[in-house]
């Protein structure tokens, strides 16, 4: 039986397409409209408002709450500030990313994490001999992610640097806020007690209405992200605990996360392995890919069709050549509305990584797979002022 | 020396196209513009303090993609929101459910229609591939510099070959349509194929506006095509609201335009274009700065740029002769409201998905034609056809938080007024436009915080568009390709050596296409 967030008496009767998703074992609107247009366009335009409850959350409490996280993910916890946040992968011992989240100090000692798969177990069986508590709170706290250029405004023209957290009232509503996201736009996402789940949304729709406000699914969420060059688990990569053979996995330093790796930390999981790596260099590079119109268009026009172009981002692994030798392949695409351009994630071998670097993607044209430019690019795609301002 | 490669006259979005083309050329390049700011047609002014209006044109429809991407305007900040719908309410009865709505989503499209009329639920799947297969046949064109039919040299030949060549692949079905559509009327057309006199009316629309003919005249089916080949471009989602305005067209442009060097001024009102020895050497401003350059291009419409800033005295006769019968006749009228809250539709109440779409005053072709019935004798019409659009419901960053903005396209207000157009001409235009949407929405007049009505003569004085025509110049069949705006002239070349001209003036007409900027530039690099 697939479970409903605290948010689903509002999110249901929203929900005009029937279009749901599953989420960790929850379902998430798709899309609330019939076109997931619209609450694409607010993300980028106005606000969009995504329920990511599902989220896994953790509270990480105790004197070695910061040793265990720091044990645990490649970034360096302990220096994080109370009210700060970081982006972190965390590895098996042979340097593999097992999953990515977030990590918010919350206090001195006391965190938050959040992350896509259930990790309990794992925290757990690293916590041994450390004092610390670990609570798995993704039921009991509700989140909702509010992303876009008019979201300061709606929560009150709120003073919070990128990556911080703050604790608030909205209207009577205790909450914490952090300037985080996942569309690589200004946003925030607001932690609330299941309890007032519903409260907290109708605030929001409330005061966000004049601001244009748009509850948002998945379908807008996932071309955002595209855009902002940030990977999905499962999707761009596989995590090593799925992982069937050894070549599924992937390093940080693969998936372009090198900059959160601190190899200057004492101990780590995954660390020795990782210097190894850091060395030698990654084999594989997790680059943005720009598809040349005007070759697409032509794979069209030779079979007397104008150029069409997917309604909605792509999950699906696509070959990426380098001549006639395979360079790599593409885990998610999309035509991105904003930037009216073809764009997709790709892992490629190192050497075919460069910025600038032609080659060829895979496309099917009536059928028959043909091959159309493409140019590895520097991600993300699309990074507003406004997301750091 | 001359300073510059070129000048270019206007700082509309065709002159900031062509700016942008030179420039990435290498060619150094000013941009001289008379008003305080850039866009011409294409500009956001806040009119009223916290109301920010697309004041003159208001939809982006027709924007090439190959400019989008070459100049990558999105990265240069523009950002189109979809336009979704188009609602038609009706009025007789006035109750809920009396309109006709056309949805983007298919099903929910279909049903509308049906709501209506089952033959034409069906029939509009078809007319929209038969309009695809035509727009697609057509859009060649729109790119092409057009080749003049009555010159042998082996460039227009070629061109002639290759437009023959377009038409022959078009197949037997498909050339009879075309010249169906060359020469019918957009009613008659649609009658081929609609029972349904809403849908008629709606769809004919686009066959008339900017333009001084009812859709029971002949043509105007051919204007309708014209107007779809935005939505051929529907892959690339061109059809929406700029956010921002339709400013933000322009400031993109000139953003893309100054990163490839282009210099652009404002308040630099254009006097005179200098000729000596029947060429083009540059301009004089009206404070007497003269400014040398290797071309002058012209932005501004065809009668402004040879009969008022070069002059006809180095002028040839036959080329003045049809300049003169180059017809402007501006048909429209512009109103912005600034709303203190959205308008209530009695045929679809409270704030809805339809409130973001176009909604279109035409509930049946005789209401169009009547309204042009009174145009041609003189008169703004009494009861007219109004594209309404709410672009801050879409973007709230056009009115303060809650409050909206509304933006009113008027035909028919025909420039050669009887009488002339007056303040308190104006202000009746204002009042019927009000009283008219009033009949649909009873509480937009209390909702009106501001008004500003622009007539086609306000429109001609404030950015100076030849008798308010929005396309510079009428987009009729006898005005189009090779003849816009002048036979053996269409281009963008003229009789003077180092002029050149990038206006809608020119072939393919106007939109806020940029096609004429881009061509004009594609023609001075290859030729120059």
């Amino acid at each position: 039986m697939l479970k409903t967030t605290p948010f689903h008496e509002r999110t249901a009767t929203l929900c005009a397409s029937y279009a749901w998703r599953r989420w960790a074992g929850y379902v998430v609107a798709s899309s609330y409209e019939l076109s997931h247009e619209r609450e694409y366009h607010a993300i980028r335009g106005s606000a969009a408002l995504f329920d990511v409850s599902p989220l896994y959350k953790y509270r990480v409490r105790g004197k070695d709450a910061a040793r265990l996280l720091d044990h645990v993910v490649t970034r360096s916890i302990s220096q994080l500030e109370v009210g700060q946040v970081a982006y972190t992968p965390w590895c098996d011992a042979a340097g593999k990313v097992l999953d990515d989240g977030t990590v918010a100090r919350l206090g001195e000692a006391e965190f938050r994490m959040t992350s896509a798969e259930p990790n309990l177990r794992w925290l757990e069986d690293n916590a041994s001999e450390l004092e610390v508590e670990i609570e798995d709170v993704t039921e009991s706290l509700a989140a909702l992610s509010l992303q876009g250029p008019a979201s300061r405004a709606i929560l009150g023209d709120i003073e919070l640097k990128y990556f911080r957290l703050a604790r608030r009232y909205l209207g009577d509503i205790p909450v914490a806020i952090s300037r985080t996201g996942y569309t690589g736009d200004l946003g925030y996402e607001i932690w609330v007690s299941a309890r007032d789940a519903i409260a907290l949304w109708d605030y929001l729709i409330s005061v966000g209405t004049p601001y244009g406000i748009v509850p948002a699914g998945m379908l807008a969420l996932d071309m955002a992200r595209i855009e902002a060059g940030l990977m999905l688990i499962e999707v761009d990569y596989v995590p090593a605990r799925k992982a069937l053979i050894e070549s599924q996995t992937s390093s940080p330093f693969e998936l372009d996360l090198g900059w959160t790796v601190n190899l200057k930390k004492e101990r780590f999981v995954g660390r020795e392995a990782l210097t190894r790596e850091a060395s030698r260099g990654p084999q594989w590079q997790f680059v943005g890919l720009e598809i040349d119109w005007t070759s697409l268009e032509q794979l069209y026009a030779e079979v007397g069709l104008a150029t069409r172009l997917p309604a909605a981002a792509w999950r699906t692994s696509v070959p990426i050549y380098a001549g006639k030798e395979q360079a790599g392949y593409a885990t998610s695409g999309g035509w991105s509305p904003l930037l009216k351009k073809y764009i997709a994630l790709a892992h490629l071998s190192s050497r075919f990584a460069r910025p600038g670097t032609l080659l060829d993607i895979e496309m099917t044209v009536e059928h028959r797979r043909k091959r159309a430019a493409a140019r590895v690019v520097k991600k993300p795609f699309f990074d507003p002022e406004r997301k750091r301002a | 020396m001359p300073r510059y490669d070129a000048i270019i006259v206007g700082g509309g979005h065709n002159g900031l196209v062509c700016a942008a083309y030179l420039a990435r050329a290498g060619r150094k390049v000013l941009v001289l513009e008379r008003r305080e700011r850039i866009g011409g047609a294409a500009v956001t002014e806040e009119v009223f303090p916290g109301f920010r209006f697309s004041v003159f044109s208001y939809v982006v429809s027709l924007l090439r993609p190959e400019i989008i991407r070459e100049l990558e305007l999105p990265r240069h900040g523009l950002h189109i929101l979809p336009l979704e719908s188009t609602l038609t309410p009706l009025l007789e009865g006035g109750e809920a459910g009396n309109y006709l709505a056309q949805w983007s989503d298919h099903d929910q499209n279909r049903r509308e229609l049906a709501r209506h009329s089952l033959r034409d639920a069906e029939a509009y799947d078809e007319f929209g591939l038969m309009l695809h297969q035509m727009a697609r046949a057509v859009k060649p064109l729109l790119g092409m510099v057009p080749p003049d039919p009555a010159s042998l040299s082996l460039r227009d030949v070629r061109g002639m070959a290759r437009l023959g060549r377009y038409f022959r692949d078009l197949g037997k079905a498909d050339f009879n349509r075309l010249t169906k559509l060359l020469t019918m009327s957009a009613a008659d057309f649609l009658d081929e194929w609609f029972e349904n006199e809403a849908l008629k009316a709606t769809k004919s629309a686009s066959g008339i506006i900017g333009t001084l003919l009812g859709p029971r005249s002949p043509g105007t089916a051919y204007v309708l095509l014209h107007h779809y080949m935005g939505e051929l471009d529907g892959v690339f989602r061109a059809w929406g609201f700029a956010r921002g305005g339709n400013g933000s067209v322009s400031a993109a442009i000139a953003a893309a335009a100054r990163a490839a060097g282009a210099e652009i001024r404002c308040s630099a009102p254009v006097d005179k274009i200098v000729v000596t020895h029947g060429k083009a050497r540059g301009v004089v401003l009206e404070d007497g700065e003269e400014i040398l350059a290797k071309l002058v291009v012209s932005g501004a419409d065809p009668r402004r740029t040879f009969l008022q800033l070069v002059g006809e005295k180095h002028l040839p006769g036959d080329f003045v002769e049809p300049l003169r019968q180059f017809r402007f006749r501006g048909a429209s009228a512009k109103v912005n409201l600034a709303l203190g809250e959205l308008p209530n539709f009695t045929c679809l109440p409270g704030p809805g998905a339809h409130l973001r779409g176009a909604i279109s005053i035409s509930p049946s072709v005789s209401y169009l034609e009547r309204a042009y019935d009174e145009a041609k004798y003189g008169e703004p019409s009494r009861q007219p056809y109004m594209d309404v659009v709410i672009p801050s419901f879409l973007d709230p960053q056009m009115a303060p938080p809650g409050k909206h903005v509304m933006s009113i396209f008027v035909q028919y207000a025909p420039y050669q007024a009887n009488g002339g157009w007056t303040d308190a001409r104006r202000e009746a235009l204002g009042d019927t436009v009000v009283d008219t949407l009033s009949q649909y929405a009873p509480n937009l007049k209390k909702a009106i915080l501001h008004r500003q009505v622009l007539t086609p003569a306000d429109i001609e004085r404030i950015v100076g568009l030849a008798e308010g025509n929005i396309f510079q110049g009428e987009l009729t069949l006898q005005q189009m390709f090779f003849l816009r705006p002048v036979p053996a002239w269409a281009k963008y070349r003229t009789p003077l050596a180092g002029l050149y001209q990038c206006g809608a003036g020119t072939h393919p007409g106007g939109g806020v296409m940029g096609a004429s900027g881009r061509n004009a530039a594609l023609q001075i690099l290859g030729g120059a």
